[in-house]
């Protein structure tokens, strides 16, 4: 028994001497200090992607318009959290990253509950830290929904999500798990629309389209434009109160390169619709085609490249 | 087997990626776990010591391993170094415990033949303990080798290129050939990185082979 | 840092509910359980046959191979192809059990293999000259004899899995792994490190509990200071025997 005792203490002195050394180091809090370099212009410009398509996708084509200005720009795709892609952006692995204005707000406004497109874009920019900018947004929207099955809509009646209040409680949910805390995810259903699911599916975003598609769940929080909803005849659930506010997509940059790269971002943005993207993804996702390939017919369909 | 042939080039430059993230931690592991080892076997106090807390080492979740390396290192957060060093910690995590046993299982009678020869100190851990020792930590560095191409494949999530890419992606848009490429990926390389060390082995064993002994 | 987990530790909401450290502590502990013992049903009596008859030796070298395996890719793998065929909530649970189950293959495969292997021949042969049946020979001298080894298999296994189950969270397993992933995905991270912190106290106390039975079960003439494969086996042979022993813990992603 006393080898076990010592086994625990040097477990807990392992653990506490790892943690120590980053004293106070909040890995995953967002208050890492600025970069000390800043970039200049002609230096390369990395456009960062977060791990889903859609955003592989973006990081495609801001990279390609970057490159019909001239400016010598990469992407680095599949970077996992918001968490990390954002310390990524301050500290200058990365210079451009597709955002959304919605979850940029909340992100850096844990509290923030403003869904009106124009006022939640105008509350980004007041307060991503003072390295960062974020330039115009696009139309288009990626925001979150709930969806259900055509089967299960017919049969319960379900159009909106207020719909769901009287049958919820024997419904099981499926969406990422942080959607179970965040104040726009479970507790903003149960505030705004009195809806409560019986029970809930952490799961990642593919999961969650999985299974709703094989029956194992009953709804699922789905991105609006995930090609999924069409390709299994998904019924999104209309979000009548506005609850998920606005997602409208939009590039955010680090301050010091802003100029360098602000015409041709905000070009690209003025040409974003919800449907093209919806329509990119489908062939990004459904017919597997190459996202740069993509991302390259869509900038020189619209002049950009 | 077309999503392959189409993206062969893609393939080889994240198994190369791969390979220097999984292959240089287990170089450097190897040097730190020697001195750590021999000191777990001169000090036998020190063992049990030794082996609970480099084994404690490993059960630390690899994706909060990453995650917490920038704190600790000072380094940049989509930096290759965080993934390299945290694959060294769980290479020398692995390897201290087979170096001071295979340094222990040299038998008595041995060293102190050596000793009698006039091999002392460092010259006779070089020059005997080690080289006798060279099958049992091989075979630790096999089980490292392995295990450290299957856990970097998680730093797709910092944003670290390698072939987890392919895993990350091939399901996020379900391509099976993606997927499945990522995988048998993986265990190629894990083969070829087992067959260098064997024969690396081989040939710093040759007394075994004349025996007919197996490395 | 550590007074936020500390007081993450001492909060009385993380210790009741679904959610709660109790709960999620029993979970990992059943999948634990559950898919060592799959594993077990397959791998001893495949690793005692193939080290009695010294037959089919390859496949545990494909076995130590499988070990390169990506987790993450092998829970993906599984959770597409399983998930259409399964119905309910267990389609959440049998894919990960499945992949827990083949990670833990390979050690104990590798374990019991090396055990039987490394039996004294001159042993084996008296055993036989006595008069002993194959099945009396593997069943009261084999088996006793490859105890140390095929107990560090299992612990090598139980580690294994221990740490792998928490990566399952992300296909929406239970257990420990929950705090882990919730905690990142929501930027908690107290939670986070508090899985990670649990996972690792969980691993230790379920090592020291074989490593107790081991010290019940193995004859005290075969566990030299009661460590198993670890002690100070003095003939020329222990080197060769050790090269094959899994002694060293193997571990995927978490």
């Amino acid at each position: 028994m006393k080898r076990t005792t010592s086994a625990l203490a040097l477990l807990a002195a392992s653990i506490l001497g790892l943690t120590a050394c980053g004293s106070g180091n909040d890995p995953l809090a967002s208050e890492t200090p600025a970069a000390t370099t800043s970039g200049g212009s002609g230096e390369p410009i990395v456009v960062g992607g977060a791990n889903f398509s859609e955003s592989t996708l973006l990081a495609e084509i801001y990279a390609g318009a970057l490159r019909a200005k001239g400016l010598d720009a990469t992407t680095k795709p599949n970077i996992g959290s918001r968490e990390i892609y954002l310390r990524a952006l301050e500290d200058n692995s990365v210079q451009v990253f597709p955002e959304y204005t919605g979850a940029l707000a909340l992100f850096y406004d844990k509290s923030y509950t403003g869904t009106d497109p124009e006022e939640v874009y105008a509350h980004v920019q007041d307060i991503v830290p003072d390295t960062l900018t974020v330039l115009d947004k696009s139309v288009a929207e990626d925001n979150d929904s709930i969806v259900v099955t055509k089967q299960t809509a017919t049969e319960k009646g379900l159009t909106t999500i207020e719909d769901l209040a009287p049958v919820a409680g024997d419904l099981t949910l499926a969406a990422p798990p942080e959607f179970k805390e965040r104040p726009q995810g479970i507790p903003g259903l149960e505030k705004t629309y009195g809806v409560t699911f019986g029970s809930f599916r952490p799961l990642n975003p593919q999961g969650v389209v999985q299974a709703l598609k094989n029956g194992q769940v009953d709804a699922a929080n789905i991105f609006s434009t995930d090609p999924s909803i069409a390709e299994n005849e998904f019924v999104q659930l209309e979000d009548t109160k506005k609850l998920f506010g606005s997602q409208n997509i939009v590039p955010l940059v680090r301050a010091d390169r802003a100029d360098e790269v602000r015409d041709a971002l905000n070009a690209v943005s003025a040409k974003l619709t919800t449907e093209s993207i919806a329509q990119m993804l489908k062939q990004t996702d459904i017919d597997k085609k190459d996202p740069k390939a993509v991302a390259q017919e869509f900038l020189s369909a619209n002049g950009l490249g | 087997m077309t999503w392959l042939a189409d993206n062969w080039r893609t393939v080889l430059d994240l198994a190369l990626s791969h390979l220097y993230l999984a292959g240089i931690p287990l170089v450097v592991g190897l040097l730190v776990s020697l001195p750590l080892g021999w000191a777990a076997k001169r000090w036998s106090r020190s063992y049990p010591a030794l082996i609970t807390t480099t084994g404690l080492l490993y059960t630390i979740p690899s994706l909060a391993l990453f995650v917490l390396m920038p704190g600790v290192l000072g380094t940049k957060i989509l930096d290759p170094v965080n993934v390299v060093v945290a694959m060294t910690v769980y290479t020398v995590a692995l390897l201290v415990r087979t170096v001071a046993d295979g340094l222990r299982a040299v038998p008595d009678h041995i060293e102190q033949a050596a000793t009698a020869m006039g091999y002392r100190g460092l010259r006779r851990l070089l020059g005997v303990e080690l080289p006798l020792a060279v099958p049992v930590i091989a075979a630790g560095l096999r089980v490292a080798a392995v295990s450290n191409v299957s856990i970097v494949s998680v730093a797709s999530l910092l944003g670290v290129s390698q072939l987890g890419d392919l895993l990350v992606d091939g399901y996020n848009r379900v391509i099976w050939g993606e997927l499945v490429t990522g995988i048998l990926a993986c265990v190629t390389l894990a083969l070829l990185l087992d067959l260098v060390i064997v024969t690396g082995s081989r040939v710093l064993t040759p007394w075994l082979r004349v025996q007919g002994g197996r490395a | 840092m550590i007074p936020s987990l500390v007081s993450w530790f001492t909060d009385p909401a993380n210790w009741s509910g679904e959610d709660g450290i109790p709960n999620r502590l029993l979970e990992h502990v059943a999948y634990t359980a559950e898919a060592i013992l799959v594993a077990a049903v397959v791998a001893i009596p495949l690793g005692l046959w193939v080290g009695h008859t010294g037959r089919a030796r390859w496949l545990v070298s494909l076995a130590n191979s499988a070990r390169a395996v990506p987790t993450l890719g092998l829970l993906f793998v599984v959770s597409l192809w399983l998930g259409p065929r399964i119905t309910g909530d267990l389609a959440f649970v049998v894919p990960s059990i499945i992949v827990l189950a083949l990670l833990a293959v390979p050690p104990l495969l590798a374990g019991t293999y090396a055990g039987v292997q490394a039996v004294d021949p001159a042993a084996r042969d008296a055993a036989k000259g006595v008069g002993m049946t194959p099945l009396q020979v593997l069943r009261q001298v084999e088996v006793p004899n490859a105890l140390p080894l095929l107990f560090s298999g299992v612990r090598s296994a139980v580690l294994q899995v221990v740490a792998t189950a928490s990566v399952a969270a992300v296909i929406s397993l239970g257990g420990l792994g929950r705090y882990l992933i919730d905690g990142i995905a929501l930027g908690d991270y107290p939670r986070a490190a508090a899985g990670a912190v649990l996972v690792a106290v969980l691993a230790v106390l379920l090592d020291g509990v074989f490593a107790l039975v081991q010290r019940r079960v193995v004859s005290p003439g075969l566990a030299p200071g009661g460590r198993g494969v670890s002690g100070r086996g003095k003939d020329s042979r222990s080197v060769e025997v050790e090269a094959d022993s899994p002694s060293t813990p193997v571990r995927a992603p978490a």
